[in-house]
């Protein structure tokens, strides 16, 4: 009982398996045939919409019934349908915040047992057992809102473990971590996979962080079945450049960079003595003071560090949504326009500006395009801008056409912003912003989560920006990001 | 060792260290709040209330909350009161003298003792409330209904799960305001954009709902098995005495009352 090796590793066999969900007419998954002996180590790749995540989620039996969707064919875990083996299968999603079930981290990890009716007696020394695998050394009466986000993922995989799991299902664990979190929770899933045996799928774009864990590559094609199955490296060397062409970060395949002709221009925003920090400006805890930066005219300034080191607030800061803590934040009078001569009233604040005046200079884009969504069609969001500033109704409609044909979001120019796919969203949220010409942007983890083709999507905009004379400065821990993109560096 | 110790015990070190009442479990002082409220509740009358109230705050001190936390907490408590007063004393039953009138506002010997008797009743009734609840912890709370009280698991367990979103809500709240500024429409209609901000904020929940279900599913969660419980929640000697303090301070205020002839039944 101190260990979960006597559980036995399951095998998954799916045969003609498809899902339906509800409401869609098309199939997420179909005429899958597929066989994953116990024990084995599958990443499991394809574009987005290959049904990946649908596949995990009906594994793990948590697709639903009848009301939720259509099956097809067969699908088996251990022998049994997932719905009737709870328990075997433990799957671990990919946003930490929302996997935390419970305050406390011990109470969390035991939920699982609680609802496998695991007499209490067990539930404890499974707990310990489970937390000690991932090395999440913590006391048990700890705060699970304390952890950072790697902790949390690796609360969530305890949480699985704990329920002795002969599967181990992962659907992209790492895709919001930073760097040190990747590695912290590839080696607890490989420390547990040594320790249990268990047999492992995870879904990831970033092939290079489970390359060496993994002993299979099964890639889900999107018109149903599977396009490619074998070992990794036959896998990636037939197929790598039709992955990469997908989104997948195949090793060997880095997304296209943009050509750049870069030309320096005049100082825009200057920052002195600065402190951020978290907290509000009563009760702040300051992380990083003394900073000193110059942002300028066709210069992209990455602001690094890890998850909660106040990166997002040094960007708000800057770019006037935050008060600074101490210290300044000035417009230069180039970026303030005083030299048109129109504005010669305009603070030397930022943060003292009106949101009108913000607009033609500093924009925003949130890590999350959702937050800063307003109406109700994607042409709607990107007049919201040009309204606000009074431009006449020519002008917005020409600058919203060409907008939505450069950004390629003209298919869905009358959708409604939320229903977009995650790469759209991301698109439209960039748009939005760019629609006002901003001559500073400032964008938040802009690459966050996303798939390569996304990435290279993102990169290329901001390339353009900045190369005709507009200044970037983003919050990010993606290396890759700051290695195409940066001219300067700002580390916490 | 027997089943029951390895329960909470276990996995609060600082339970044993924590004072007796803290410890006592939140069903019980939930149940002390409502006796005594029902007691009270009855009758409309100055004794009722001030005897309930100053025999709480004897016993406040054994209660183990802070001087501040106590101010901080209760402080709604002590401007609803008054307000609650105020409103009766011109708006009541008048009977007896009237000394003062003004368009519907009477202000008589009658509105005069029910204004006293309910701004005093709010507190009685509001006061040991928000003190039980300092104390009490979400998933204690919790353990308690479904063990004790023996509620439907699945809606304890969920409505605890989604209260650990609230902390998320707030920052959600946050950003959508500072979206707004970035947005060009922060200057003006702060009111007006209240309901957009709603809806963004909805549809962002929703999602995050359906995703902490997922997770919860994927753990077991809702399945056919019998659930079993990590934490022991006991109903023991010290909660039957939590739960008969609140029910005699009721009764010996209500006794008062009837002794002193001032008991008011509130019905007729």
């Amino acid at each position: 009982m101190n260990s979960g090796q006597d559980v036995p590793a399951a095998g998954v066999v799916a045969r003609g398996w498809g899902w339906r969900h509800a409401p869609r007419k098309r199939w997420a998954v179909s005429d899958l045939d597929l066989r994953i002996e116990p024990g084995e180590r599958v990443l499991l790749l394809g574009a987005s919409g290959a049904g990946k995540s649908t596949l995990l989620q009906a594994l793990a039996g948590v697709l639903g019934g009848e009301d939720d969707g259509e099956p097809s064919g067969e699908l088996l875990v251990g022998g049994k349908p997932p719905a009737e083996s709870r328990g075997r299968a433990g799957l671990v999603l990919q946003d930490p915040d929302s996997q935390v079930i419970l305050a406390k981290v011990g109470d969390d990890v035991a939920f699982g047992c609680e609802n496998l009716g695991v007499p209490r007696q067990e539930i404890w020394p499974r707990v310990r057992e489970a937390l000690d695998a991932v090395g999440l050394d913590v006391a048990l009466d700890r705060s699970t809102a304390a952890l950072s986000g790697g902790q949390k993922q690796r609360l969530a995989l305890a949480g699985v473990l704990a329920m002795r799991p002969g599967l181990l299902l992962l659907d992209e664990p790492t895709a919001n971590l930073d760097p040190a979190g990747v590695v912290d929770v590839r080696d607890a899933v490989a420390r547990v996979l040594e320790r249990t045996g268990a047999t492992l799928v995870v879904v990831e774009h970033r092939v290079d962080v489970w390359l060496p864990l993994v002993d299979r590559v099964v890639v889900l094609s999107p018109g149903g079945g599977l396009l490619a199955d074998g070992s990794p490296h036959a896998v990636l060397t037939d197929q790598g450049r039709v992955l990469a062409e997908a989104g997948v970060w195949v090793p060997g395949f880095p997304p296209a960079l943009p050509a750049r002709h870069r030309a320096s221009g005049p100082d825009l925003l200057l920052a002195g003595d600065l402190s951020v920090g978290r907290g509000s400006r009563v009760e702040a805890l300051v992380v990083k003071a003394d900073i000193e930066l110059t942002v300028a005219a066709g210069m992209t300034t990455a602001i690094t560090g890890p998850n909660g080191s106040g990166k997002t607030t040094l960007g708000f800061t800057l770019a006037g949504l935050l008060p600074p803590l101490a210290g300044v934040v000035e417009a230069t009078p180039e970026l303030r326009g005083l030299q048109t001569g129109r504005h010669a009233g305009i603070s030397e604040h930022p943060i003292r500006w009106t949101s009108r005046q913000l607009l033609t200079r500093i924009g925003t884009v949130f890590q999350e395009p959702e937050h800063q969504f307003l109406t109700a069609t994607v042409r709607e969001e990107l007049e919201v801008g040009p309204r606000a500033l009074k431009l006449p109704a020519g002008e917005i409609d020409a600058r919203v056409d060409e907008l939505l044909q450069r950004l390629r979001l003209d298919a869905v120019a009358a959708a409604n912003p939320f229903t977009l796919s995650g790469g759209e969203k991301r698109r439209l949220s960039v748009a939005t912003v760019l629609a006002t010409r901003p001559r500073i942007l400032m964008l938040d983890e802009p690459t966050f989560g996303q798939d390569a083709r996304t990435w290279a999507e993102q990169v290329a905009i901001l390339a353009e920006f900045v190369d005709a004379g507009g200044a970037v400065v983003a919050a990010t821990h993606d290396r890759a990001f700051v290695e195409a993109l940066a001219d300067a560096e700002v580390g916490l | 060792m027997s089943v029951a110790a390895e329960g909470s015990r276990q996995v609060s070190p600082g339970k044993g260290a924590m004072r007796p009442f803290e410890a006592v479990n939140p069903v019980a002082k939930f149940g002390a709040a409502l006796l005594l409220a029902a007691c009270l509740v009855l009758t409309i009358d100055w004794v009722s209330a001030g005897t309930a109230l100053l025999l709480e705050l004897a016993a406040m001190p054994f209660l183990g909350v802070r001087a501040r936390a106590f101010w901080l907490r209760t402080l709604a408590v002590w401007i609803a009161a008054p307000l609650t007063g105020l409103t009766i004393l011109l708006y009541g039953q008048a009977s007896g003298t009237v000394y003062w009138e003004w368009l519907t506002i009477r202000v008589s010997d009658g509105s005069i003792d029910l204004a006293i008797a309910t701004a005093l009743r709010v507190l009685a009734i509001g006061l040991p409330a928000v003190v039980l609840f300092i104390t009490v912890d979400a998933t204690d709370l919790a353990d308690g209904l479904a063990q004790v009280w023996r509620l439907p698991s699945r809606f304890v367990l969920g409505a605890l799960a989604a209260l650990r979103l609230v902390g998320l809500f707030l920052d959600d709240w946050r950003y959508l305001e500072l979206a707004r500024r970035a947005r060009g429409v922060g200057d003006t209609g702060r009111i007006r954009r209240v309901p957009g901000q709603v809806f963004a904020l909805l549809v962002l929940a929703i999602r995050r709902g359906s995703r902490l279900a997922t997770a919860m599913e994927a753990r077991g969660f809702g399945g056919e098995t019998e659930r079993t419980w990590a934490r022991d929640s006991r109903f023991g000697w010290r909660e039957w005495l939590v739960a008969c303090a609140g029910l005699m301070v009721g009764m010996i205020s209500i006794a008062a009352a009837v002794l002193t002839g001032h008991w008011n039944f509130i019905v007729g």
